[in-house]
C-alpha cells in the first residue's frame, strides 16, 4: 500500500509543509481531530448504509427520508464544528470557505428539505443525499488517515477525483430540490415576512430562493476549478513556480 | 554638486523600465515619479509605488533622494497600483447616490410602489421628517467633501468606487423603500419616540461635523502634516478625551438616532454594518496614533469610551 511518503506525486516540499504542521499541532488537537474525523466518516457510512439496505428491502426511495432524517439531520449539523476548528487554527482552511460550504449545507438540511414536507419524496434529494454520502466518506476518511500519517493513494485518488463527476451532479440534485420547493413557498409564504409590520421590513423567502439558486451559477464554476486546481498540484506534483508578489 | 543616477525597475520581474541621469540630490519622489511617467504615460504619478526593495514599504512623495539609504546609483524598484480615482471623485459619487435615491422613493415615483400610490406624499409626518433628516446627512457630506475635508491621500483604487456606491446606494434604496413604503407603520412610541430620537440624530450630526472642522484645523492647507487631536473649545469635541475617532462616534450615534427614528429595521443593519465598518477603521487609526506618537493620550480607546 503505497504510502503518503513514497508518493512523489503533491511534490516532496507539500508533504513537508504538512507534516510540519502537524507537528506543530499539539497532541490533544490532533487526537480530538482523528476522533471527529473517525465519528463522522462512521456517521455517513451508517448513512449509506441505511439507505442501501431500505432500498434493498422496500425497492423504492418513497419514504427512504423519513428513515434517515434524523441521523443526516445530527451528523451534517454536527459538521458546523469544523468552522469552529478553522476559527481556532487545528484546521489550517479559510474560516470563510468552511463556513460558506457548512452553511449550504445547513441550509439544504434544515431549511429546504426539513422545512418543506411536501418535496421529501422528490428524486432530487435522493440524488444529493448520495452524492453527499459518497463525498463525506471519501472526505473524513482521507482527513484520518492524513492525520495518521497513513493514507493509502486510493483514498487520496477517490478525494481528488470523484468530485468531478459528484459535485455537478450533487449541485444538479440541489437545485432540482430547492426548484421543486418553490411553489409550495409560494402557496404557505413560510420564512417570509410581509408589509405592514413594526419592524418596517419584509422578506420574501420565494425570490430569496430564487437569488440563491441564481449564485450557483457564478459559485460553482469558481469553487470546480479551486477543486481542479487542487487536483492537479496533489496527484501530478505541478509544481508553480512562486511568483515573489 | 553631484547628481544621481535613478534607475527604475519592476518589481515583479526586475526589468529595466527606466534609467534617469542628472538627478538632483534634492529631488522628491514626487519629482522622480513625474519623470518616469514621460517615459511611461500610462503610468501617472498617482498609480506608482516606488520602493527601495521589491517587497518593501512605498516610499513618500516627499522623501527627498539624498536623505534614502542609496548611493549616488539608486535603483527603485516599481510597483502598479492600478486604475487610480480620487477621493474627492468617489466621495461625490457614493453621497450623491443615496441623497437622490431616497428622494425618488419619497415622492413615489412611478414603478415603485404601483400605480395607485404614484407622487402620493405620506401621511404620516415622520416619514416627512426621515426624508429631511436624511438629506440633511447626505448634503452635509457633500459640502464636507467639498470645504472641510483635507485628505491625506489624493487616490484610491478605481475599483473601490463601485464597492463603495454598491453599499451606499443599495442601503439608500433598501431603507429608502420601507420608510417611504405606503404600509409603513409608525414609531410604536409615537411622538415621544421620534422626538427622542431627533435630538440624538442633531446632537450627533452636530457632533460629527465639530469634529470634521477640528481635524482640518490640525492640518494646514496642502499639507500632509499629523498631529494629535486635542479637545477645543466646542464641547462637542471633548469626546477627544475618551476616544481617537469621535467623528465615528458621532456617526454612529446620528444613524442609531435614525433608526430609532424611523423604527426600520434595515437602518438598524445599516447602523451596525457602517459600526462595523469604522470600528475597524477607527482601530487602525489609533494604532498608527500610538505607532507615531509616544505621547498619545493612554485614556482614549478607538471608538467607544472605555469599551472598543
Amino acid at each position: 500500500m503505497a504510502s503518503s511518503e513514497e508518493d512523489g506525486a503533491g511534490g516532496g516540499s507539500l508533504e513537508e509543509k504538512e507534516k510540519g504542521r502537524k507537528r506543530r499541532l499539539g497532541a490533544l488537537a490532533t487526537a480530538w481531530l482523528i476522533g471527529y474525523n473517525i465519528a463522522m466518516t462512521a456517521g455517513w457510512l451508517v448513512l449509506a448504509i441505511a439507505m442501501a439496505r431500505f432500498y434493498m428491502q422496500k425497492g423504492t426511495y418513497k419514504g427512504l427520508y423519513k428513515t434517515i432524517q434524523k441521523t443526516l439531520k445530527f451528523f451534517q449539523t454536527f459538521a458546523v464544528l469544523e468552522v469552529v476548528h478553522c476559527a481556532v487554527g487545528i484546521v489550517r482552511t479559510s474560516v470563510l470557505v468552511t463556513g460558506v460550504q457548512v452553511s449550504s449545507r445547513i441550509f439544504m438540511v434544515w431549511f429546504i428539505t426539513h422545512s418543506i414536507k411536501q418535496i421529501q419524496n422528490e428524486e432530487s434529494v435522493i440524488l444529493y443525499l448520495v452524492v453527499w454520502t459518497v463525498t463525506e466518506i471519501t472526505r473524513y476518511s482521507f482527513y484520518t488517515f492524513n492525520l495518521l500519517n497513513h493514507l493509502p493513494y486510493f483514498i487520496k485518488w477517490a478525494r481528488y477525483n470523484f468530485f468531478i463527476i459528484l459535485y455537478p451532479v450533487g449541485v444538479a440534485g440541489e437545485l432540482l430540490t430547492i426548484y421543486a420547493a418553490l411553489p409550495y413557498v409560494k402557496k404557505t409564504g413560510i420564512f417570509s415576512l410581509r408589509l405592514p409590520n413594526k419592524y418596517n421590513v419584509s422578506f420574501d423567502y420565494y425570490y430569496f430562493l430564487i437569488i440563491v439558486m441564481a449564485s450557483y451559477i457564478p459559485l460553482f464554476p469558481q469553487l470546480y476549478f479551486h477543486m481542479l486546481w487542487q487536483r492537479r498540484k496533489v496527484l501530478h506534483g505541478e509544481v508553480t513556480v512562486e511568483k515573489d508578489d | 554638486m553631484k547628481h544621481y543616477e535613478v534607475e527604475i525597475l519592476d518589481a515583479k520581474t526586475r526589468d529595466k523600465l527606466c534609467f534617469l541621469d542628472k538627478v538632483e540630490p534634492n529631488a522628491t519622489i514626487a519629482e522622480i515619479k513625474n519623470l518616469f511617467t514621460k517615459s511611461h504615460p500610462q503610468w501617472y504619478p498617482a498609480r506608482q509605488s516606488l520602493r527601495l526593495d521589491p517587497k518593501g514599504k512605498s516610499l513618500k512623495d516627499e522623501d527627498v533622494l539624498q536623505n534614502l539609504p542609496v548611493g549616488t546609483t539608486a535603483t527603485l524598484y516599481f510597483r502598479d497600483l492600478g486604475a487610480q480615482i480620487s477621493w474627492v471623485t468617489v466621495f461625490l459619487t457614493e453621497y450623491a447616490g443615496p441623497l437622490l435615491i431616497y428622494l425618488l422613493f419619497y415622492f413615489r415615483v412611478p414603478f415603485i410602489y404601483g400605480p395607485k400610490y404614484d407622487f402620493i406624499s405620506s401621511k404620516h409626518s415622520v416619514v416627512h421628517l426621515a426624508c429631511i433628516c436624511h438629506s440633511f446627512h447626505y448634503i452635509k457630506r457633500l459640502l464636507e467633501t467639498i470645504f472641510v475635508h483635507r485628505f491625506s491621500h489624493g487616490t484610491m483604487p478605481l475599483r473601490n468606487i463601485f464597492k463603495n456606491c454598491t453599499y451606499y446606494w443599495g442601503f439608500a434604496a433598501w431603507m429608502a423603500y420601507y420608510i417611504n413604503h405606503p404600509l409603513y407603520t409608525p414609531p410604536t412610541y409615537g411622538d415621544e419616540q421620534v422626538k427622542l430620537a431627533l435630538i440624538i440624530f442633531l446632537f450627533c450630526q452636530l457632533g460629527n461635523f465639530s469634529i470634521h472642522i477640528a481635524l482640518r484645523n490640525l492640518r494646514p492647507a496642502g499639507s500632509k502634516t499629523r498631529k494629535i487631536p486635542y479637545p477645543t473649545k466646542n464641547p462637542f469635541t471633548w469626546l477627544f478625551l475618551l476616544v481617537s475617532c469621535p467623528n465615528y462616534t458621532y456617526e454612529v450615534g446620528s444613524w442609531i438616532g435614525f433608526a430609532i427614528m424611523t423604527q426600520c429595521l434595515p437602518v438598524a443593519l445599516f447602523s451596525l454594518v457602517g459600526f462595523i465598518q469604522m470600528t475597524i477603521w477607527a482601530k487602525g487609526k489609533h494604532r498608527s496614533y500610538l505607532k507615531e506618537f509616544r505621547d498619545y493620550p493612554p485614556l482614549r480607546s478607538p471608538i467607544v469610551p472605555f469599551l472598543l
